[in-house]
């Protein structure tokens, strides 16, 4: 589930409130956006995925909250790492267009 | 909520209204826009990350015109989809498939290309190609609501002429008056968070039963998928590169992605926990599966398990309909439903026509919410421009079952809500229950369900977030007892659905199971198109 929203990189564009399939997120008239229905979230990392300034951490239990806090994740390097995987972001190139689809499709037929 | 009578603050016009804004929503809105009517698409989320398709990557049926590889492809799963798809169909959706892939191409999707250079169009990443249809439908001049469930369609004596429903983010109710109707709201999958799915709660099943839309295959609705217990990853593909284990590290003998998944839900059943790894899988292999499935990999890699060597934990969620084939019978060639002006595409409509009562996976159900998407959105289109000037003066009316009120409801309702949620998903997630069905099982389960219902259709739901929240319960709950009433009827095994006591398949029952009925349900058979005993 959403369990972080860093507030020292939060940018306040408050697009994971409207891109949020669940509505978890209220948008606040001062400050970062808030987890408003945290047991809401379905855990589908979209919200981290749209968030530009990779402040956003989807912790991957989608039935139990971690307690993993901002300055572990720091630590772990963990902010941002989905969306460098899916090659969204300033100069990177979409996965979508990665040549090992097409390598895997030859071997493995899905 | 001082002054209810003006909490109505958004009533627009349309020619064609789509409800939901998946592919097969997003392809109705493009393809209705393209014939010059005024469209709008309402999503209960976001269009653009709602449903299963967003956040993951899926296949495609995409085959190329030609002659042997079409017919093999219409063959592949035929058999195991129990012989009730229909060659016409089939071609059809593999026409339009092509055709909208290529499209997409052109519309600047970023294909991978093969080593002489030619786009490879088997496979679509979920966020890239949601993020472009999102831009694609705006362009066209489609006006999308965000956050905008429907609580319930409005009709008047000539057939379906829009929706109703509330913005979830300002509380303010909302409505559209148009000419037809595209239901593009996605299966059923009982809110068990498999991936994306949590927005997709049988609601347009509930909608078109409301009009007197009738459903079809409903008994194709137990697709369980394997996932680690943790976690929302419900991508079973990749678990045909798996072993599964016990705790002390034997092996779970018979147990596997595809046929084995049986013996992975006894064993569950018997509380003995199963765990997997991706043994199968060597290393030349392992980076492939990374990039293919960015997502699968998310969970182990963020809990610091290597799935391709530590034993992981793994249960089956449910996904219902949304991996099912059963859903809103189409009656036409546009994904009629029947009801005049009203329209069904994607995982809310069968998928029977094209895979009978199996689909093993993402790429038929990917090729349906393209090609019924675009069929649903041409024919409301000429549906609402055939109406002409008379369309200005209609005056429809709700068709919820239960009372939708503006006024506030009695305390306690949210409450009652999660209750009746609970009790629906005790129905129809237990495998003992809905994967291995039995007579006995099926029966007292609908006895129970059918109380359900009863309980909640006389209930008062207030037109806010909280009421979205009840009509879900209401879909569920309907949505259930079509499935269990089709799975009651058909006395045998076909395609996914599995009775335990009728292990065989039975030729006599070589038919479609027709269902629909809201205090009452009821069930009939229907005719399999017989060109389709021909291939």
């Amino acid at each position: 589930m959403i369990e972080v929203i860093s507030a020292d990189r939060c940018i306040e564009c408050n697009q994971c409130v409207s891109v949020c399939p669940t509505n978890v997120f209220d948008r606040a008239d001062n400050g970062i956006p808030v987890i408003a229905r945290q047991s809401d979230c379905q855990t589908c990392f979209m919200c981290e995925l749209y968030c530009p300034v990779d402040a956003l951490y989807v912790a991957p239990d989608s039935e139990g909250i971690t307690g993993i806090t901002e300055a572990e994740l720091e630590e772990q390097g963990l902010l941002g790492g989905y969306r460098e995987k899916v090659g969204w972001g300033k100069g990177r190139q979409p996965v979508a267009s990665h040549d090992f689809m097409v390598k895997l499709a030859a071997r493995a037929g899905f | 909520m001082s002054q209810p009578a003006l909490k109505e603050a958004l009533k627009l016009t349309a020619d064609v209204l789509v409800i939901g804004g998946g592919p097969a929503g997003t392809w109705a809105a493009l393809t209705a826009a393209a014939k010059g009517v005024k469209v709008i698409l309402a999503d209960k989320g976001y269009c653009g990350s709602s449903g299963a398709t967003a956040p993951s990557g899926t296949g495609v049926w995409y085959v190329k015109p030609e002659e042997e590889l079409r017919e093999a492809a219409k063959a592949s799963r035929y058999a195991m989809g129990g012989k009730l798809a229909e060659h016409r169909w089939m071609d059809r959706v593999l026409d339009r498939t092509y055709e909208n892939m290529n499209r997409l191409g052109v519309s600047g999707y970023p294909f991978p290309v093969d080593e002489e250079g030619n786009p490879y169009r088997r496979g679509l990443q979920g966020p890239e190609y949601m993020r472009l249809m999102r831009k694609l439908v705006k362009k066209a001049g489609v006006k999308i609501l965000d956050h905008s469930p429907v609580l319930e369609l409005l009709a008047d004596e000539h057939g379906v002429a829009g929706a109703a429903g509330v913005q979830t983010q300002n509380g303010e109710a909302w409505s559209v008056h148009a000419g037809a109707v595209v239901i593009a709201t996605g299966g059923c999958a009982f809110l068990s968070k498999a991936l994306g799915c949590n927005v997709l709660t049988g609601d347009g099943y509930l909608f078109a039963a409301e009009a007197g839309a009738s459903l079809s295959g409903m008994e194709f609705s137990n697709a369980y998928a394997i996932c680690p217990t943790f976690s929302s990853v419900t991508k079973t593909a990749y678990y045909s590169y798996a072993s599964f284990y016990y705790e002390d590290g034997s092996v779970v003998e018979g147990a596997g992605s595809k046929k084995g998944r049986s013996v992975i839900a006894r064993n569950l059943l018997a509380g003995r926990q199963v765990f997997a790894k991706l043994d199968g899988a060597d290393e030349a292999l392992q980076p492939l599966l990374r990039v293919a499935q960015t997502n699968f990999f998310l969970p182990f890699d963020r809990r610091g398990i290597n799935p391709f060597k530590d034993l992981f934990p793994v249960t089956l969620r449910l996904e219902g309909t949304v991996r099912g084939t059963g859903g809103i019978r189409i009656t036409d060639e546009q994904c009629g439903t029947g009801v005049p002006g009203l329209y069904a595409a994607g995982d809310a409509a069968t998928r029977e026509l094209i895979c009978g009562g199996f689909t093993g996976g993402g790429s038929h159900n990917a090729a349906w919410a393209m090609s019924s998407g675009s069929f649903a959105g041409e024919g409301a289109a000429a549906y609402a421009a055939g109406l002409g000037r008379h369309s200005q003066h209609r005056a429809p009316v709700g068709l919820s079952s239960s009372p939708l009120v503006h006024q506030e409801v009695k305390a306690g309702e949210a409450a009652r809500t999660a209750e009746y949620v609970e009790a629906v998903q005790a129905e129809v997630k237990p495998y003992d229950i809905n994967l291995f069905r039995t007579e006995q099982g099926l029966a007292s389960s609908l006895e129970r369900l059918d109380g359900l219902w009863k309980e909640q259709r006389s209930r008062e739901i207030q037109r806010t977030p909280e009421g979205v929240k009840a009509r879900e319960a209401e879909a569920m709950t309907a949505t259930a007892r079509w499935m269990y009433s089709s799975a009651l009827a058909r006395t045998e095994t076909r395609g996914m659905h599995k009775r335990e006591d009728f292990k065989g398949s039975d030729d006599s029952q070589h038919h479609r199971l027709i269902s629909g009925g809201l205090d009452q349900v009821w069930v009939k058979t229907e005719e399999v198109a017989k060109e389709s005993v021909l291939l």
